[in-house]
């Protein structure tokens, strides 16, 4: 029985440029159920940024609703939007935004340290097992710049995972990446997605990285230009599977 | 977020840049080591300025006999004849405030030995007088109260004096020298003391036993002074009242009459006393102002710069779930952290400093622990005032600037 997380109900978002009040988001309708794998599209200028920050809760429509998780954005304090981002979403950036000079496992611990609920022991279990489900376990304490790109943007995936989110908001997740370590980053999406049940947004330019979703929205001035279903995405594995192995890739 | 947390985050953020943490903090260090050791120093002079102060008898009270009228021609004091060993027994018997009491009675005249001859003064007074004036022997013993009731010809004798009559050097203790053509016996040489603030030389003195003089050179009963010491510098004043009245009463004065004498305090000596201290106490409390208000700065400038360097961190923390607050917190526990470390390193600093200063140059020193918690106080309220606007700042900064800033 799937469940409705995401409920977007006409929502505009002005911004105040001077005397000019430019218009990102001109009306917008949509839900995501309980385990759908959404990329969001567009190119620059459509509106993706500003749709992305107001379903991250990091900012609030000027118009129309948000309701996440049954809850209705609008009405929040500026610290109640920040124990929500805390408890229901997890991030997941272009640039990883990880701290410098700080292990793996701390990383992943963060978000945990701004939850009162949890205790030292539970924190450090559960980012322990947060970096087991990316792989990384092994490297829980090594510092980022002792890791690749990819191991890092895996990093970032397992403290979006940590605090148990409703829904894992993924900004250009694989823009800085080669393909190879794209779609290992999307294999473990897919994985995270089909096998954990999470909710997935992904928000990105390349049509590539979209067809690994189960569907598609693209923004387009302001407005949803295309709401598409993909019945049957590609899986980032098998594409892996079949890249040509060059030496450079040997491990 | 609980504070544990709180520390930990703070000090994470710290870790990540050592040298640049030790550096502002060195801010606060050397102030609070600098104050440390300033206060030791001021509290040891003024202990030594004190004490030198107290060893010129800033305790001591002297009483002259008062001019009075005689037939309507005002008698000049000192040749009024008002002090008596009654007036001795009386106040030995009844003050509270005083210490010691020694009559005293000077008379001129010239000391021989031998060939030589020298024109000196001959001071009569008791066996306390040497404490009370804070006079010391170099050599020799004093006289005591059998010398004063036998009226034993024995003196102490004044560096000047010994520089007259006994040029080539020997040991005067043991000599017998004549002033006014009686006969004494050197026992004690008196440390010199120099000239007083008139310009007078206190070492060209002897000095013997009061009953001595009075029966054999002055032949008098009465006495031209009476020295005595109060119990210390506070509580001269009480101790002036209290010979007023005993003496008012020995000397069966009506309440309608004037003092037939005078009670004068060294007041100039102990107004130096407090003048001193208090200006040190003013000096070292600006210093301590100062150099902490220097160190504070550099904690607010360092924690301006990591806010600007760290904005994307903290757009990061505000992201997944920091609140304005938790953000705040975390600044200000840097800037805390900062200033209590460096206050910790301080006063140790301060106190190696100040027992080195004692070690070396051998100046006189005294940490006080007034000044070690307050320097500590002050660099927690630092800490705090100083790191208020930055972290302020970093809390009100917005997440999605701070996530794009570059």
């Amino acid at each position: 029985m799937s469940k409705t997380i995401l409920e977007i109900k006409d929502l505009k978002r002005d911004f105040q440029m001077g005397v000019e009040t430019v218009h990102a988001l001109r009306g917008i309708n949509f839900n995501v159920e309980t385990g759908e794998f959404v990329t969001i599209m567009g190119s620059s200028g459509s509106g993706k940024t500003t749709l992305l920050n107001i379903l991250g809760c990091l900012d609030q429509p000027t118009i129309g609703n948000y309701f996440l998780d049954g809850v209705d954005v609008k009405k929040l304090t500026r610290d109640e939007l920040a124990q929500l981002r805390n408890r229901k979403i997890g991030f997941v950036f272009q640039s990883y935004n990880l701290l410098p000079r700080t292990s793996a496992l701390e990383n992943v611990e963060l978000p945990l340290l701004y939850n009162k609920d949890v205790s030292v022991s539970e924190r450090r279990e559960r980012a322990m097992h947060a970096l087991e489900s990316v792989q990384l376990a092994d490297r829980s304490d090594h510092t980022p710049s002792q890791l690749s790109g990819g191991q890092q943007q895996r990093v970032a995936i397992a403290r979006a995972l940590v605090n148990e989110p409703v829904m894992i908001l993924a900004d250009e997740a694989t823009g800085n990446l080669d393909s190879r370590t794209s779609y290992g980053i999307m294999a473990l999406m897919q994985e995270l997605n089909q096998t954990h049940g999470k909710t997935i947004v992904f928000v990105t330019h390349e049509p590539d990285i979209a067809s690994f979703s189960s569907r598609t929205i693209l923004l387009r001035d302001g407005m949803i230009q295309k709401d598409t279903k993909n019945e049957k995405p590609r899986s980032a594995k098998q594409v892996l599977a079949e890249l040509p192995v060059t030496d450079d890739y040997k491990i | 977020m609980d504070i544990l947390n709180l520390i930990r985050i703070a000090y994470r953020a710290l870790q990540r840049n050592k040298l640049r943490a030790f550096l502002t903090m060195l801010g606060i260090i050397i102030g609070v080591a600098a104050v440390i050791a300033m206060v030791a120093i001021g509290q040891g002079s003024k202990q030594s300025i004190h004490d030198q102060l107290s060893s010129m008898g800033s305790n001591m009270l002297t009483v002259s006999p008062a001019s009075n009228l005689n037939g309507g021609v005002r008698i000049a004091g000192s040749s009024f004849q008002s002090l008596t060993q009654k007036d001795i027994i009386a106040l030995q018997k009844q003050v509270q405030y005083i210490t010691e009491i020694s009559p005293s009675i000077t008379s001129r005249g010239q000391a021989i030995n031998g060939a030589l001859n020298w024109p000196t003064s001959m001071q009569g007074v008791s066996p306390s007088y040497l404490d009370i004036r804070k006079l010391t022997l170099k050599d020799g013993i004093p006289f005591n109260e059998n010398d004063v009731t036998t009226s034993a010809k024995v003196c102490l004798i004044g560096q000047t004096v010994i520089d007259n009559l006994f040029p080539g050097g020997e040991n005067p203790i043991g000599k017998v020298i004549r002033f006014n053509k009686i006969p004494f016996q050197i026992i004690g040489i008196l440390n010199p003391k120099g000239q007083n603030a008139f310009g007078q030389d206190q070492d060209d003195i002897l000095i013997a036993p009061i009953g001595t003089v009075q029966k054999r050179i002055s032949a008098t009963i009465y006495y031209q002074n009476i020295y005595a010491s109060a119990a210390n510098e506070n509580v001269t004043d009480a101790a002036v009242t209290e010979m007023t009245s005993i003496l008012r009463e020995s000397h069966r004065l009506r309440s309608n009459e004037d003092n037939d004498f005078t009670v004068r305090t060294q007041a100039e000596l102990i107004n130096t006393l407090s003048a001193t201290s208090g200006l040190l106490t003013v000096l070292l409390t600006v210093i301590a102002g100062i150099s902490l208000v220097i160190g504070g700065i550099g904690i607010m400038n360092i924690m301006y710069v990591s806010v600007t360097e760290r904005t994307r961190e903290i757009g990061l923390r505000m992201a997944i779930g920091a609140r304005g607050t938790d953000i705040m917190l975390q600044f200000l526990m840097e800037a805390i952290l900062i200033s209590i470390t460096g206050g910790v390193i301080g006063v140790v600093l301060g106190m190696v400093s100040t027992w080195l200063v004692t070690a070396t140059l051998g100046w006189p020193t005294i940490v006080s622990e007034s000044s070690v918690v307050l320097s500590f106080i002050v660099c927690a309220v630092t800490g705090i005032f100083f790191g208020y606007y930055p972290a302020q700042k970093a809390a009100r900064l917005d997440p999605i600037e701070a996530l794009r800033y570059e």
